[in-house]
């Protein structure tokens, strides 16, 4: 037990958790949403995520960015950012789209049961794997240094870095903005019947496959957000990228209450903090036990989540 | 209802692609070619066992390249003797290790194994070879525990960490000075052994050990880690463990800026801990047994990069050794198991950095190897010293 160390780098590692944690919540938006319109685990998201980071390497390819760049300056950053975040967002958003026409709506069709498309969400991760491993290769592709890590300031001994306020602010602005959709506009209106009770959704006219492709796309677009913001951070991506990242992001998806937009967000962040807690105060082989000791402690007296299964509910 | 034929379709296409890129992936780079064993007395197929992919693969890869242009150069010095090579892909992975093992065991052409490459897969790996009588030699398990098995068929052309972990430890306090060292490891059999002995030798040696954890290293974000080692900032930080989770460990410490020496066992020596660490790789030492790549011979530095398309790394030149080690023995008629585990026994062949001769009782090598100290400059792994403990 290193009590000294949590006490000593207390804010410092908030920060960090804060970081990690905005990235997990919105690969966690993903899950959360396809679970509360079609009440399935998308196991093959990790790979929508994975996309992602390999798209945003491939437009700093594109951009002629060499793997060992000098970082960029001022408004070239905000460019390659959001040049290669955008290339992420439509790669990501469109294999979602695919993901689903090809491997969930034919059995949808056809009635089967949720464990076959379960069964379909697995093979499909396997796949979209497998197929980056023959094509890129299974070693780890480094990406360019796009910004330098700077030193910003130092609050209450914490190390505030300039690509972790970047990733922080851009996370949490794309969730606001996700919130108001779902919670303000006619197709988040769609979005929240059809979880709410697609049956009675589909008589008062809403047309049922077009809100699921929109789910599906608005996952995969925050799928693309996090893995250029994921490269930001780790600058090297491969084929199994996505595991990690993956079962964070629905352990957070769990612990905020899967289906709840907002409880994807509370989770995510609150796993990424707890995590590095734990990581300081009994050593980094018992970050994912502690983080996980609590998620089952959680659903021992939540089993819901912290929010609850909500989206249909959510209110505005 | 065109919507059931095509979704039958749909399934059949997905499923025959899955099983596809599944058995693609999963018989990997076997290429077991058992013909040509007939031919004359010295025609024989080795075996080499480890991670050719993964990301530890450059390690793998680098003994594969070495037997493989051992090989070239004994067929045509002996142009009647064919020698096959089969290659057995593990990845690294412990878990996948039992399968292939059994699958190297039961293929009856094969004679002789170098490897496996790493000590987690040895350890799972080594007990089929025993039961199935398969010699096998690895140049690069360093894990001392591996002896202590009475594997007889087991032989072990390196030294091991516990003449690098001292090693380690005595460069640590006495070349660089240090005061106050973090160790940190991976938390696998080889990472989590040396960096034990780095422990245990440093606190002997009066030096403070900071920080002491076991970092996942599947896992991409070290922060806290690197939070805890910047609550006692120490003069170096070791890793136990393979070159990409510590190239990664290295670039968010130096990102951090924490200032402290980087150090790595062999397992990091490798030009992918340069590609993941970028920038913060400059000035990292790291250590290995035997000749390090920079020293060795011009003309076998020319021929293994005529043959592989790229230049020789770590345990190149020990897997070349090990390859013609056996392959002296082939020369003398020893084309089966039996043969070959005897002609071990007594084998003493000079290698270009290795003597490959093996102590009878331990089967470890019969000479210390000297441990070599590396630095990263400009990118570049250039060795520095010898280091004597």
């Amino acid at each position: 037990m290193h009590f000294d160390n949590l006490y000593h780098q207390f804010f410092s590692l908030s920060f960090d958790g804060l970081n990690i944690g905005a990235i997990y919540a919105l690969i966690a938006l993903g899950y959360t949403l396809v679970y509360g319109v079609l009440r399935l685990i998308n196991f093959a998201h990790s790979e929508i995520f994975m996309i992602g980071t390999f798209t945003a390497l491939f437009a700093t390819r594109w951009m002629d960015i060499p793997a060992n760049a000098v970082p960029h300056h001022g408004i070239a950053i905000v460019f390659i950012l959001v040049g290669a975040g955008l290339v992420a967002m439509a790669a990501s958003g469109a294999a979602a789209v695919a993901l689903e026409r090809i491997a969930y709506r034919p059995l949808r069709r056809r009635g089967a049961s949720r464990l076959a498309a379960l069964i379909s969400a697995i093979g499909a991760s396997l796949f979209l794997q497998e197929l980056f491993a023959k094509w890129k290769g299974r070693d780890p592709i480094p990406f360019p240094r796009i910004m330098k890590k700077e030193h910003l300031a130092t609050v209450l001994r914490a190390d505030i870095r300039s690509d972790k306020v970047i990733i922080i602010t851009t996370a949490v602005l794309m969730m606001i903005l996700l919130d108001r959709f779902v919670g303000l506009t006619r197709l988040g209106r769609g979005i929240r019947a059809v979880a709410q009770d697609a049956e009675t959704a589909a008589l008062m006219g809403v047309d049922i496959d077009r809100v699921i492709t929109t789910t599906f796309l608005i996952g995969g677009l925050m799928a693309g957000v996090a893995g250029i913001l994921y490269m930001v951070y780790y600058e090297n991506t491969v084929y199994n990228i996505g595991f990690v990242p993956g079962i964070k992001a629905f352990t957070a998806a769990v612990l905020g209450g899967i289906g709840n937009l907002r409880g994807a967000l509370l989770g995510g962040l609150l796993l990424g903090l707890l995590e590095n807690y734990g990581g300081a105060l009994f050593g980094a082989q018992w970050k994912d036990v502690t983080a996980f000791v609590l998620l089952v402690v959680v659903l021992m007296f939540r089993p819901t989540g912290l929010l609850g299964e909500s989206l249909g509910r959510a209110r505005v | 209802m065109p919507d059931h034929r095509t979704f039958r379709r749909v399934v059949a296409v997905m499923a025959v692609s899955a099983t596809v890129v599944a058995a693609c992936s999963s018989s990997k780079k076997s290429s077991s070619t058992a013909a040509g064993s007939s031919g004359g007395g010295c025609s024989a197929t080795i075996g080499f066992f480890g991670a050719i992919t993964g990301s530890e693969g450059a390690l793998g890869t680098n003994e594969n390249d070495g037997i493989k242009l051992a090989i070239s150069q004994f067929e045509s010095a002996n142009p009647s003797c064919k020698v096959n090579l089969t290659t057995l892909d593990s990845q690294g992975d412990p878990a996948q290790a039992p399968a292939l093992a059994q699958k190297a065991a039961t293929d009856t052409s094969l004679i002789a194994l170098i490897g496996p490459a790493f000590s987690g897969e040895s350890k799972v790996a080594d007990p089929i070879f025993e039961q199935a009588g398969l010699p096998n030699m690895t140049v690069s398990a360093t894990n001392p525990s591996l002896g202590t098995n009475g594997w007889k068929f087991w032989h072990r052309a390196v030294g091991t960490d516990n003449s690098q972990g001292p090693a380690a430890a005595k460069y640590l306090a006495s070349t660089l000075g240090a005061k106050k060292v973090a160790v940190l490891d991976d938390g696998s059999e080889y990472g989590k052994g040396i960096a034990d002995i780095v422990r245990s030798t440093l606190k002997t040696d009066g030096v403070t050990v900071t920080d002491s954890e076991s970092v996942d290293p599947n896992a991409t974000d070290f922060s806290s880690t690197v939070n805890n080692i910047k609550t006692t900032p120490p003069d170096a930080v070791f890793f136990g463990g393979y070159y990409q989770a510590g190239g990664v460990l290295a670039k968010q410490l130096s990102d951090a800026g924490v200032k402290a020496t980087f150090m790595g066992p062999d397992g990091v020596e490798d030009p992918g801990f340069v590609k993941a660490a970028g920038a913060a790789a400059e000035g990292a030492i790291l250590l290995a047994p035997g000749t390090p790549a920079d020293k060795l011979p011009g003309s076998f530095t020319s021929a293994y990069q005529a043959l592989n398309g790229q230049a020789p790394g770590l345990y190149s030149v020990e897997g070349y050794d090990a390859a013609n080690a056996i392959l002296a023995g082939i020369k003398a008629g020893d084309t089966t198991r039996t043969s070959m585990q005897t002609y071990l026994a007594t084998v003493d062949y000079k290698g270009l950095a290795v003597e490959v001769k093996f102590n009878p009782t331990t089967h470890e090598l019969a000479s210390a190897v000297t441990i070599w100290a590396s630095t990263v400059t400009n990118g570049q792994i250039v060795s520095k010293a010898p280091i004597s403990v």
